[in-house]
């Protein structure tokens, strides 16, 4: 699969602009803050209904504007896909495939998938649980819809039965049927998140770990462990066990929205005592892995958006990236504020690639 | 957007709080007012005082009524035995209009929904369980015509526990009924059918 056009109006720092791609290797090149980055955004927007940055959707509006449009053709076996959004204040998102309206911006997670691997992704690693799930969460939902919708019910579920804790803690009186409708729920759908947790995982690892070892060369047995208290204890029972406390402390202690992911390298755990190499060498390998999966899967590949990754990256781990990438990883954005590196660098391994020179919100094709 | 007039801008202001209404559109209501023939709009502003202030809820069903208790409360020719639990007046008129259904209602004033701010006593099923309680085995039924959502369903879950002690059979609407639709926009024939074939509440 591969982006062949984008269309942008007021998306971000761009005001206008159309644009068509390589199938293969698109390098973006300019100064900082010219708009790389919003670019890879647009195209990560097209394939997940939203900015992967932006906290709203406004946000994503140029600014003095009221509306943006983004538009983009997929290719996927020879058929040509035309997506299509739009945002306005005051109205609702819109979100098209083929000229047809999705009733739920879900149903459109998935069928373009797209990968960013970004300088923040040592997040996963270094910041509390709530940013793993978020990445499991995400790699899981784009390649099994029944996943996300019981995510999106949990979630939701989860919502109303905290703000009912909210209420019985302010008025002192609580009913615990209320609560016991939404724990009906949780254990339903928090069962199913469960399962669906630990198969990705034992599925992965594997993966994962080819991956991290082809970049760092090394023997270390890297691991991860998705650790739940769900199973284990009974859901229902410690739902109902913990009414008390929940009541307290107006939230809901125990559930899937609590898992972790643990991550560790020999025996050592790699948040505490990895090194900066092998912590970054961790989170391309949980990209490459989530990849490889999607693509077993789909029979197809996802774009790959790498945003400046050379930047962050020692001669090695370059080194090895580049021969992934003559490899095929299908097609490929990759942004570099130093002009001339990463062409120079894709040449050196014989790797074709088209240039895009983006300054201020203008883009220019190049050789 | 400037107005020319301060008597516009508030008036727009006002009409722009209606649900579905947007400044643009609340402006070109409030320029045709001002053409119209002024009785047109005394008679409307008369219409919304007299609304707001002599507007009655039915104390048994809820249904926006005229008296105390509403005429379908009322009437002698409604089948006592079975109520349909809905959550608005306008669920009521839908019903009404498929001429499927006999019996009475029980308009709950909406769903559950904490973090909108409704929880169980924000809305009137306290005042369901002790309707069901006093008619002493008269109500043989409970239809729960709430909306396919995860709040209705909530809400569905929560009344059957509440009245499972008494000798009533609860019944849901068979979901003919567009997903995630309103009651309100169900067509009557679709609204109809799947009163008629409602099924055991699980
Ligand atoms: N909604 C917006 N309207 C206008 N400009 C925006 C908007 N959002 C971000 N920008 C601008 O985009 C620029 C950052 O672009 P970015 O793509 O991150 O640059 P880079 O090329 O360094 O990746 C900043 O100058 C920022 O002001
Ligand atoms: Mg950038
Ligand atoms: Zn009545």
């Amino acid at each position: 699969m591969y982006l062949q056009k984008l269309q942008l109006l007021n998306f971000k720092n761009y005001e206008e602009i159309a644009l068509d791609f390589a199938s293969k290797v698109n390098v973006l090149v300019g100064r900082n803050g010219s708009g790389k980055t919003n670019l890879l955004d647009a195209i990560y927007y097209l394939s997940f209904t939203k900015s992967a940055f932006a906290t709203s959707d406004l946000h994503c509006v140029r600014k003095g504007e009221s509306f943006l449009m983004v538009k983009a053709a997929f290719k996927k076996n020879n058929t040509v896909f035309e997506v299509s959004s739009a945002i306005q204040s005051g109205q609702k998102k819109v979100f098209r495939e083929g000229g047809n309206e999705y009733q739920k911006l879900s149903d459109h997670i998935g069928r373009f998938p797209v990968i960013m691997i970004a300088p923040d992704d040592v997040d996963i690693i270094k910041e509390g649980s709530e940013a793993r799930r978020r990445f499991f969460d995400s790699a899981i939902s784009q390649l099994d819809k029944e996943y996300l919708n019981h995510l999106i019910v949990y979630n939701n579920a989860l919502k109303q039965r905290n703000s009912l804790l909210k209420m019985f803690a302010d008025s002192g009186r609580p009913d615990w049927l209320a609560i016991e409708s939404y724990d009906r729920l949780l254990v339903q759908h928090g069962e199913a998140i469960y399962t669906r947790r630990k198969r990705f995982c034992d599925e992965y690892l594997p993966v994962f770990r080819k991956y991290f070892n082809f970049l760092v060369n090394e023997a270390e047995t890297s691991t991860l462990a998705y650790e739940s208290g769900v199973l284990t204890n009974g859901f229902q029972e410690q739902l109902v066990r913990n009414r008390q406390r929940d009541l307290v402390m107006q939230r809901t202690n125990f559930g899937v929205h609590r898992d972790d992911y643990i991550f560790s390298l020999g025996e050592g755990d790699l948040k505490r005592l990895g090194s900066q190499g092998q912590q970054k060498s961790f989170v391309i390998a949980l990209k490459l892995a989530q990849f490889e999966i999607l693509e077993q899967h789909n029979q197809f590949k996802p774009i790959l958006l790498l945003d400046d990754i050379f930047d962050k990256l020692d001669d090695q781990r370059i080194t090895k990236l580049l021969e992934l990438i003559r490899s095929d990883l299908g097609q490929l954005f990759i942004t570099d504020a130093r002009p001339g590196r990463t062409k120079d660098l894709l040449d050196a391994v014989g790797v074709e690639a088209t240039v895009l020179f983006v300054d201020a919100g203008r883009i220019s094709v190049g050789h | 957007m400037e107005y020319p007039s301060k008597l516009i801008e508030d008036a727009v202001n006002q009409i722009a709080k209606l649900p579905g209404i947007g400044k643009k559109t609340a402006l070109r209501l409030v320029l045709h007012l001002i053409k119209d023939k002024s009785e047109n709009t005394y008679a409307l502003t008369d219409a919304l005082v007299k609304l707001r202030g002599n507007i009655k809820f039915c104390s048994s069903c809820h249904n926006i009524s005229d008296h105390d208790v509403c005429s379908i409360c009322l009437s002698q020719r409604r089948d006592r035995s079975v109520i349909c639990v809905v959550e608005d007046s306008k669920d009521v008129m839908a019903i009404e209009n498929t001429a499927q259904f006999v019996g009475l209602y029980h308009v709950l004033g909406g769903v559950i929904s904490p973090m909108n701010g409704i929880g169980p006593s924000e809305l009137k099923i306290d005042s369901l369980v002790t309707r069901i309680s006093a008619a002493q085995n008269e109500v043989k039924e409970i239809i729960l015509a709430l909306s396919p959502t995860m709040e209705g369903d909530t809400t569905a879950f929560y009344i059957n526990r509440r009245i499972k002690d008494f000798t009533v059979k609860v019944s849901v609407i068979a979901r003919g009924v567009p997903v995630g639709g309103d009651l309100e926009y169900a067509d009557e024939i679709t609204l109809g059918r799947s009163i008629a074939g409602r099924t055991l509440f699980q």
